[in-house]
């Protein structure tokens, strides 16, 4: 599982850093996504999975 | 899709009980989650109730928010439309007008940021529980608790001094008003406007540490779009969580096995915030969106230029997303509720209205274990004919 952002498409909503703060953080200047772990182990992978789901603007994805 | 009952002619707004969305919204989903309903100036537009589909016409830039293109489902609405746009509103702006202001603030919401006002939000809370504790029972709780605490936090936040709150909170009051005319809404908008690129040209002489000055000295905006972006911030910023607060009170005390959870279990309280802002939706009519160009959605066609309205409330409690969707359980998996909306346009403010319930709502049932209403609850006086729903008043002893 590996984690892709695009903050071109970010709006900055904060949901996965609010979901799951170890994996995702916010950019200080324009609050756009920060992965912290791109490939964190596979008992996050029900928590990423929220957070992808739950990203207003879908900037992020999965790939296997 | 079939029509076993005849198009609405406009949206709903009469409740039978005070939690629950008109039931007129529920058999409509229940027949069709995406249908026809005609506007108040006879465009043929749609109504959607489902939670699928409004999620996905949130996300869809196919769908314009831009007020000259759309029609309205309230007929005392239908005459905004040709009024120009407040320089620096975004809200009512698609990409890429929207994107620039979006990404001028987002820095300055973010969950980190505000995670940072936790103890001045908690001062703030129990400042105002201990005036109430001064002056005893009984308090209308939206004058004592609801309202001040987002109004002062957000002014705070913005740097508008808070001893002007009474003008801004009676001009917000009058825009919110759906009864209100054109010539009120009007006024109260050049009012609130050049109240705030006054405050903008003073910011300029002597800045201050908070977002205005922030953005004055970032020197992308004019002072004019400062006005606009300042007038969308306080207003989204104080009557939101206020309505929260107050309804969301209500609803608790309606509910004591519910209320009980939230004061005696500090881990339960998150998600009883989640679960309070998809129960009460308390943006009741709307998101409205106009297609852009044709877009099925749901397997319905939407025509380009046809105009869809959005019942965030009924997506919420749709059985397809929701089980038991009419029920408050606080201990329910209530997150992806669409109350903040969804797509680009999601709250901006969203993490700070969290913080301010989460801290709000367990912060009054600790201090007063036996809060109570002090009028029966049919007299508890209800926001039907405001834009964001609650309650104008909520009596309460302890």
């Amino acid at each position: 599982m590996k984690i892709k952002a695009d903050t071109g498409r970010c709006v900055g909503a904060g949901m996965c850093a609010l979901t799951l703060p170890e994996v995702f953080d916010q950019s200080e200047d324009d609050g756009t996504v920060v992965v912290l772990d791109a490939e964190p182990p596979a008992d996050a992978a029900p928590a990423v999975s929220r957070a992808v789901q739950l990203c207003p603007s879908g900037a992020l994805s999965l790939e296997e | 899709m079939t029509e076993a009952t005849p198009r609405l002619a406009t949206f709903p707004l009469t409740r039978e009980r005070a939690f629950d969305p008109p039931d007129e919204l529920a058999r409509r989903r229940a027949e069709a989650p995406v249908q026809r309903m005609t506007y108040a100036d006879g465009h043929e537009g749609w109504l959607v109730t489902g939670y699928a589909e409004a999620r996905a016409i949130l996300a869809d830039n196919r769908f314009s928010t831009r007020p000259e293109l759309l029609h309205s489902p309230i007929p005392q609405r239908g005459e905004f439309r040709n009024e120009p746009l407040t320089p620096g509103f975004f809200l009512r702006m698609d990409p890429p007008a929207h994107t620039r202001y979006r990404r001028l603030l987002t820095g300055q919401f973010t969950v980190r940021r505000m995670k940072l006002l936790e103890p001045r939000i908690r001062e703030i809370t129990e400042s105002h529980l201990d005036a109430m504790e001064r002056e005893g029972a009984p308090a209308d709780l939206v004058k004592s608790f609801a309202l001040p605490i987002p109004s002062l936090v957000i002014c705070e936040l913005l740097g508008v001094p808070y001893e002007d709150r009474e003008k801004f909170q009676r001009d917000s009051a009058v825009l919110l008003n759906l009864d209100s005319t054109l010539q009120d809404v009007r006024a109260a908008v050049d009012d609130l406007v050049t109240y705030l690129r006054e405050l903008v040209a003073v910011k300029a002489k002597e800045p201050a540490d908070d977002l205005l000055s922030g953005l004055v000295a970032g020197g992308e905006l004019t002072t004019e779009e400062l006005g606009g972006v300042g007038l969308l911030l306080l207003i989204a910023g104080h009557e939101t969580t206020a309505n929260m607060l107050g309804l969301g009170t209500f609803a608790l005390l309606s509910n004591p096995d519910q209320l009980a959870i939230v004061r005696d279990d500090p881990d339960a309280v998150d998600n009883a915030v989640e679960e309070l802002l998809r129960y009460l939706s308390i943006v009741h009519i709307g998101p409205i969106r106009t297609a852009l160009e044709d877009a099925e959605i749901g397997g319905v066609l939407i025509r380009a230029g046809e105009s869809v309205t959005l019942s965030l409330a009924a997506a919420n409690r749709d059985p397809a997303r929701f089980d038991d969707g009419d029920v408050l359980d606080v201990t329910r998996p209530a997150h992806g509720h669409l109350s903040f909306g969804h797509g680009i346009h999601q709250c901006l403010g969203q993490q700070l209205a969290r913080i301010e319930m989460r801290i709000a709502y367990p912060a009054l049932l600790r201090r007063f274990p036996n809060l109570r209403l002090a009028v029966p609850a049919h007299e508890v006086p209800l926001r039907a004919n405001m834009a964001v729903y609650g309650v104008h008043r909520l009596p309460v002893l302890w």
